[in-house]
């Protein structure tokens, strides 16, 4: 930990969207999943995606993650537009994304791999990373070995490892449940505190939002779109006590008023932007 | 859990024993059921004996390594055509359209049904038993690979590439473990339909192995020495998969322990 500087402003991760507009599918089948989307977030600031399943989160992010080329607009990343997939923006999904043959250290040192970093080295770095998520002596374990909480610790260090300028989490603990999925947002704050690294964080849970974000990009279905940014005043760090105060009630009754804006009734298909 | 291992072993070993009891009723009373009859079938205990003798000889050891050489030649061949073409295959949706065609219009043809042609095609019997044991094995490989190539689940692969992975290792690290545990299933299979083709071949052209010995005792009418063959077939076949399978099992260990 201590080879990492402590808390300053980052200067990197500033992410801009300009009328980004997505299509999915093909030929008659294909429609448009984000219509001109419009945002900013600046370096080392933590942005949670915000709306209720179908409204383009995942497309969105997958776009930015450069898996997903935009039909219209421009995203781009400290002012370089996003192409393809980079380990400089590296992303998290919410299970299952971890290779099943790699045990939890080698799955962290894939990335350092790929830039040709020497075995020995690699060991090392993935090691103290597995400790800094709370994985200390989980190097060996395949990730069937490892419980769902256990197996997001490797996810967010097999992407930090990379020293990524953002991270992308694409409903990360969405999979977990109440009490690992409490204690996985305490240590994501905790690491974010630690790297101030540009955090996109895609879920459908306001409490989640609320609790996690300096600010709120909520979106809505049917043309997927961006209706409301919010931004969110809590004091860091963050304790889960704020969950009872009156003015997280009043954004929490904000949010979910534009949330059932979208009718609850129509559930989508879930398919996903990759394909998945 | 010893207990229960241990009943199952006496409970396999019951019905193998049941099996030669009854055989041994059968052809020692030299049961005639109208349409098959025991008649010409050999005790087991000649059988043994025929066995032991078998062993003991010299032909013993030219039969069972023509067969293993054959088997080792178009299975190898096959394991490394079928996997090769099918990781390409799989991997690219442009060749996987344009080898479709004849690959659909081979498969279902049997092996078996490629022994004549294949006796004109080949300069050598030797050669031409070798393909059609290549033929019995390649298309179980080959599509188990595709099959296991298309089923690596894509956010692997997205993972993977947003992790900076190079062309060659999302082939070797992502592609090929992934679609692993689906080849070794292809190995297994393709295997054993190699054998049964192999010994069909030898039956019509061989001069050694264990299909020749086979059709050789018959037509010399030495009947204990046709299910001596017949045996020998069985347990080379079934040890050849075995240890296809262990090997798969040792290479795959994340495969296994985590299904457990
Ligand atoms: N591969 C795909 N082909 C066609 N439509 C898709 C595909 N993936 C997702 N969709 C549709 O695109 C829309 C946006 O999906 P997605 O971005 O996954 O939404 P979210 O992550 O907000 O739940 C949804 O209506 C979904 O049904
Ligand atoms: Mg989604």
């Amino acid at each position: 930990m201590t080879t990492h500087q402590r808390s300053f402003r980052a200067a990197t991760g500033r992410i801009e969207a300009n009328h980004v507009s997505i299509r999915l599918g093909r030929g008659s089948s294909a429609f448009e999943a984000v219509t001109d989307a419009s945002f900013e977030v600046s370096p080392g600031e933590f942005v949670c995606l915000l709306g209720p399943s179908g409204c383009g989160k995942s497309t969105l992010l997958g776009a930015l993650a450069g898996h997903i080329k935009p039909a219209a607009g421009v995203l781009s990343v400290d002012g370089q537009p996003v192409k393809d997939p980079h380990p400089e923006r590296g992303i998290v999904f919410q299970h299952h994304t971890l290779f099943p043959w790699k045990n939890a250290r080698d799955n962290v040192a894939f990335g350092l791999k790929m830039r040709g970093v020497k075995r020995r080295q690699r060991r090392l770095e993935a090691e103290k990373m597995l400790d800094l998520v709370g994985l200390n002596g989980f190097a060996g374990r395949y990730p069937g070995q490892l419980s769902g909480g256990m197996q997001q610790r490797v996810e967010i260090a097999r992407v930090l490892v990379n020293q990524p300028r953002l991270l992308l989490m694409d409903e990360p603990f969405g999979a977990l449940d109440a009490l690992t999925r409490l204690r996985m947002q305490e240590l994501l704050l905790d690491i974010w505190e630690q790297f101030r690294k540009t955090i996109l964080f895609v879920t459908h849970d306001i409490d989640e939002a609320l609790l996690l974000a300096d600010r709120i990009i909520v979106m809505q279905a049917q043309p997927g779109r961006i209706h409301e940014e919010i931004s969110v005043p809590f004091e860091r760090p963050r304790m889960t006590g704020i969950i009872a105060s009156g003015e997280f009630m009043r954004l929490k009754q904000h949010c979910l008023h534009l949330l059932h804006r979208d009718r609850p009734g129509d559930t989508l298909p879930r398919l996903s932007p990759l394909g998945l | 859990m010893t207990r229960f291992h241990l009943g199952r072993w006496l409970r396999r070993a019951g019905s193998l024993a049941i099996c030669l009891i009854l055989w041994q009723i059968a052809s020692s009373l030299r049961l005639n059921l109208g349409i098959v009859t025991f008649e010409n079938v050999p005790l087991p205990v000649d059988v043994v004996s025929a066995a032991l003798e078998f062993l003991r000889s010299p032909k013993f050891f030219a039969h069972i390594s023509s067969s293993l050489e054959r088997v080792l030649a178009g299975f190898g061949i096959a394991a490394v055509i079928g996997i090769g073409l099918g990781l390409v295959i799989g991997r690219s949706r442009w060749l996987g359209d344009f080898l479709q065609a004849p690959l659909e219009l081979l498969r279902p043809i049997p092996a078996v049904a490629w022994i004549p042609l294949a006796v004109l095609m080949f300069s050598s019997s030797e050669l031409s038993m070798i393909f059609i044991t290549f033929t019995g094995a390649l298309f179980p490989i080959l599509l188990n690979t595709v099959h296991g190539v298309e089923s690596v689940d894509p956010r692997l692969i997205a993972s993977a590439r947003s992790l900076g992975s190079t062309r060659t290792a999302m082939l070797l690290e992502v592609i090929i473990p992934g679609a692993a545990p689906n080849i070794v299933t292809g190995l297994v299979i393709g295997m054993g339909t190699s054998w049964f083709c192999l010994v069909t071949a030898e039956m019509i052209a061989g001069q050694f192995g264990i299909g020749y010995y086979t059709w050789e005792s018959y037509t010399l009418q030495n009947y204990p020495e046709i299910i001596v063959g017949m045996i020998l077939i069985g347990l080379f076949g079934m040890g050849s998969s075995a240890l296809l399978r262990a090997a798969g099992a040792a290479l795959l260990p994340w495969h296994t322990k985590d299904s457990k």
